[in-house]
């Protein structure tokens, strides 16, 4: 049996979602709750926000995104590939950065033009 | 070969050097730290005494008051923010006015003008902001507050301007003495000079018994402080003092050259010579007993803490003298309070017993007497175009609870004593003394210091050696 | 002369321009000091905003760049590296590198500059005053603009939204995050930050908790936690000691008022931002106080809305006129609420509903807002949940207003208590 507090509301209902059986939940005030007790058992994920290198004089770095959440288990392994990536400038918002980071299938994405 | 060697950089040795650069003598400063005013000079009360404290007779009575005289002339002289204020020692209770009546009758015979002793109607007349329950206060009109810092910083830079040599992170770990003097081993190599004035502060005997017997012991002493937002700093117009109890000295509530309102120092003896920590029992205390005197004191205005050690002698008052038992080194030591005061004329007296001692005092033929520091937050509109057309970055702002530009950050790194760390650029531009206490203007200040001395952004220092404030680059490949 | 100036060009001024354009006004000018807009969010790159604004979620420059994009589409100018100085009712004077010293002569003027951090000294924390204490947003700018690294070994005291999100990115960024320090028996931040930033790396979050010895001659060494009893002092005896290399300090925000102060602006201590009517006015005719600068807020996304409304005013100060005179009706903050704005309503000005914006002081659930006239209750909200550190919002009818007889109080009452 896990416990967590659910993030979707100011309510944070206290999750207890059980693993040996389908991860069911309970405690949970609304159906979204349910799922995400679920998936944050099941499997969770975060969006990853990182910077990389920009070689511009007045801005030293670039913020990036990932397009969608990665496996929470994935995320410092994405933080670290980013680390040998240096971009040019211009940057547009929404360019692809890193492509299909540690095998997530998701791409980090610049955040801001620069 | 030197004829003065000065060992610390403090109020005290910028001051002898100041004092000898008049002279057609070679001489040379030697500060353990990075900078000026390292030590107690930079965390005091910031207050030039009357002189009606220190007991007759006593070198600290003499040089009081005259150094008081002789401030007002070096600080228009040398640029540095200074206010006469008066000041006020504030009786709570019918028993402490025969004190504040011994402290009148002290400061006649020290010699003291213009000394009153007012009424508790007077008093609340003239600060409104005190407490109702005052009986009355002795009032000193030649009270000031001063930068002392920077009172430091003005006198050291123009003995450098007249040719003194200034050496930093330069601690004096050997004194030898030689068949014309002394030789002096520092981290720069081994000096030779004909005397020694020792103005090491809080180390002045143990540098002394590096070549010379056991004379006297320092004693450290911890006095901690509030800074108060400049929203508290119209509390009071005048430095305000307790008067002194059996218990001791009481706690000062002062205005300051910035607008800010200084809060302290209480005292505790310490051991640690090197323990400038803050305590909650300290400040509490401070807290405790400034509320007596200016009963609506905001202390939720705090922007800042520091502690301060005072450096007494066991002999109950200034040395200035020669060392019995090493002739040509000379002993400036145990400036505790009212050394910030007493300090030009300390520096006159340094020089009469280097005279005696045979030192050629032939004064120098061009001596630049004069400093001026640009500093755009008191200019108006005009006076700003006027320097910022010449020089645009005088129109950039680093610090903006200060508004400080960052062209008075670049003037002073072209000064004669140029800043290499946060803390030294605060203490000549002021530049991160404000209210949000360099939060914004830090990364600023540190770009600028990294860009103009060629530094990489870990090896710019917060304020000693060593205190670095970043690791580097997030971004490093080897990592 | 301009027809408005706004002073900032983060979230808070972008929008309230864009929104006194659409409005109909004419000159506008965005007065900013650093070189580029986007104001506190383009070191905020974390997501989460625009979730209600937008719909979507965004990190803090991407919501930023919406709206300068927008922007860049009308003839708004911006002044950027330009820092302003002075305001008065119809200048603002400004000092910046490339124009100088310069009275810049405005119909109206918006104050949108944000707020700034608490530093060590407004808490009076003990210890030695060594390299290596930060205030968290002074480390979020050296780590997500600079691009320089911090500290390796570090403890964070508070866990507002900002402590919290630091320890995050500390964390990503290579550094051992010992532990979140919070003075208070519950949290300010977000759950969503408790989850995310603390429990998903295993950092301690330590409540009811301070920070008692600071150590360090040079850099930082080490720390002090100790615990505090329910009136907030440390319990001796309980201190657990921390070898760490940093500490950032998320203590509070303070609006940025000096400017506002300085124009003689009447100031309200709860706030410390302006005393202000429906429409964002302060007490000086035909200026405005919208976002951080009027009162410290959670979430861009209401900034935005504010600002909206103070872009609007502005305008119509201009275009319309002064608001007619008008019986006032105060809004007071009771028991249970830290503060409550506006402050004043002029009931012939007012839209059909105010929203009235508050905080309460500690954490409530199932709780009644009362809100109350000298002549008796006028309404009552219910709300199952609500904190410190998320701003409420209950609308206050016209009728409301009518009724009031010149004053509400706002009281917050737990059913269970």
């Amino acid at each position: 049996m896990k416990e967590l507090t659910c993030t979707l509301c100011p309510r944070g209902c206290r999750l207890a979602v059980d693993e040996n059986s389908n991860f069911t939940v309970t405690g949970n005030a609304c159906p979204r709750g349910a799922e995400y007790g679920r998936a944050e058992c099941e499997n969770p994920v975060r969006t990853v926000t990182s910077t990389v290198r920009l070689l511009s004089g007045t801005h030293p770095r670039c913020p990036v995104k990932t397009d969608r959440p990665v496996p929470k288990a994935q995320v410092k392994n994405a933080v670290l590939a980013l680390r040998s990536i240096s971009l040019c400038p211009p940057v547009r918002l929404g360019q692809v950065v890193l492509e299909d980071v540690c095998n997530t299938g998701a791409n980090f994405i610049a955040t801001r033009s620069l | 070969m030197l004829d003065v060697a000065i060992i610390g950089c403090g109020i005290t040795g910028a001051a002898a050097a100041y004092e000898l650069s008049k002279y057609q003598l070679n001489i040379a400063v030697f500060e353990r730290e990075n900078d000026v005013s390292e030590g107690t000079t930079k965390a005091n009360s910031a207050i030039l005494h009357a002189g009606y404290d220190p007991k007759p007779g006593t070198l600290m009575a003499r040089t009081n008051v005259e150094g008081v005289r002789l401030a007002a002339e070096i600080c228009r002289d040398l640029d540095v923010p200074y206010k006469k204020t008066g000041s006020l020692v504030v009786a709570f209770s019918d028993g402490d006015l025969p004190t504040l009546r011994k402290l009148y009758d002290r400061g006649l015979q020290n010699g003291v003008p213009g000394l009153k002793i007012l009424s508790a109607a007077q008093t609340l007349k003239m600060e409104p902001g005190l407490s109702p329950d005052i009986r009355g206060a002795l009032y000193a009109p030649t009270a000031a507050v001063v930068n002392p810092w920077e009172y430091a910083l003005a006198m050291a830079e123009t003995a450098a301007r007249n040719g003194a040599a200034m050496h930093f992170s330069c601690g004096v770990s050997g004194i030898r003495k030689t068949k014309n003097g002394f030789a002096l081993t520092t981290p720069k190599g081994t000096f030779e000079a004909k005397t020694i004035l020792n103005a090491a502060g809080l180390e002045a005997d143990r540098l002394h018994e590096m070549a010379g017997e056991k004379e006297f012991t320092i004693k450290a002493s911890k006095g901690e402080y509030y800074i108060l937002d400049k929203e508290e700093g119209g509390r009071v117009s005048r430095v305000v003092f307790q008067c002194p109890t059996e218990q001791g000295k009481g706690v000062l509530v002062s205005p300051t050259v910035h607008g800010v309102l200084i809060v302290g120092p209480n005292a505790q003896k310490t051991q640690d010579r090197e323990d400038l920590s803050s305590t909650a029992e300290g400040l509490g205390f401070v807290a405790e007993k400034a509320l007596l005197t200016v009963p609506g004191l905001d202390f939720s205005k705090s922007i800042r803490n520091f502690s301060g050690l005072r450096a007494a002698s066991d002999t109950g008052d200034f040395i200035i003298a020669e060392s019995k038992s090493l002739k040509g080194f000379f002993n400036l030591a145990g400036i505790k309070s009212p050394g910030l005061s007493s300090a030009p004329a300390i520096a006159k007296m340094a020089a009469e017993l280097l005279l005696k001692a045979g030192l050629n005092f032939k004064p120098k033929e061009t001596f630049i007497n004069r400093r001026r520091v640009v500093r755009i937050a008191g200019l108006s509109p005009r006076e700003i175009n006027r320097l910022a057309g010449g020089n645009p970055a005088y129109g950039r702002v680093v610090c903006r609870c200060e508004t400080v530009t960052e062209g008075e950050i670049l003037d002073a790194l072209r000064g004669p004593i140029p800043p290499r760390t946060l803390d030294a650029v605060k203490r000549r531009c002021g530049a991160g003394l404000g209210r949000c206490q360099g939060g914004f203007c830090g990364p600023r200040v540190l770009e600028i210091l990294s860009r103009e001395l060629g530094l990489p952004p870990e090896e710019v220092f917060l304020d000693r050696d060593g205190s670095f404030i970043v690791l580097g680059d997030n971004r490093k490949e080897a990592r | 002369m301009v027809d408005l100036i706004v002073i900032g060009a983060g979230p808070a001024g972008l929008a309230a321009a864009l929104a006194a354009r659409e409005a109909g006004l004419g000159k506008i000018l965005v007065v900013e000091r650093e070189g580029a807009p986007g104001g506190i969010l383009n070191q905020c790159i974390h997501n989460g905003f625009g979730i209600e604004y937008f719909g979507e979620e965004l990190t803090g420059p991407e919501y930023a760049e919406r709206f300068w994009d927008d922007l860049q589409k009308t003839d708004i100018e911006i002044l950027t590296e330009t820092m302003a100085l002075k305001v008065t009712g119809n200048a603002v004077h400004v000092l910046s590198a490339k124009g100088g010293y310069r009275i810049l002569k405005t119909r109206s003027v918006i104050l949108a500059m944000g707020c700034r951090e608490k530093a060590r000294g407004s808490i009076a924390l003990p210890g030695d005053r060594p390299s290596g204490i930060l205030t968290a947003g002074t480390a979020q700018r050296y780590v997500n603009i600079e691009g320089l690294a911090v500290g390796k070994r570090v403890v964070v005291l508070g866990s507002g939204d900002i402590g919290l999100i630091m320890a995050r990115r500390m964390t990503l960024e290579g550094a051992k995050v010992l532990a979140c320090v919070e003075i208070m028996p519950y949290s300010s931040g977000l759950t969503r930050n408790i989850v995310q930033c603390l429990n998903d790396f295993d950092i301690p979050l330590y409540l009811s908790h301070t920070i008692t010895d600071i150590r360090g001659k040079k850099r930082l060494t080490g720390v002090t936690v100790s615990r505090v009893d329910d009136c907030l002092r440390p319990v001796p005896g309980s201190g657990i000691d921390f070898e760490c290399d940093t500490l950032l300090l998320s203590v509070g925000l303070i609006p940025e008022n000096e400017l506002t102060r300085a124009a003689g602006i009447k100031m309200d201590p709860k706030t410390r931002g302006a005393v202000v009517y429906e429409n964002t006015e302060t007490s000086l005719p035909g200026v405005f106080a919208c976002g951080n600068v009027l009162h410290v807020h959670d979430i861009a996304d209401l900034v935005t809305v504010e600002s909206q409304k103070a872009g609007r005013a502005a305008a119509r100060h201009v275009l319309v006129g002064r608001e007619p005179d008008s019986p006032i009706v105060s809004i007071i903050g009771g028991d249970g609420l830290l503060y409550a704005l506006p402050q004043k309503i002029r009931t012939v000005s007012a839209e059909e509903d105010t929203t009235v914006y508050f905080r309460v002081n500690r954490i409530f659930r199932n709780a009644t807002v009362r809100a109350a006239g000298p002549g008796g209750e006028l309404g009552a909200f219910r709300r199952i949940h609500m904190a410190p550190g998320e701003m409420q919002r209950i609308k206050l009818s016209r009728e409301m207003l009518q009724k009031s007889g010149g004053e509400i109080t706002f009281i917050v009452k737990e059913e269970n208590a």
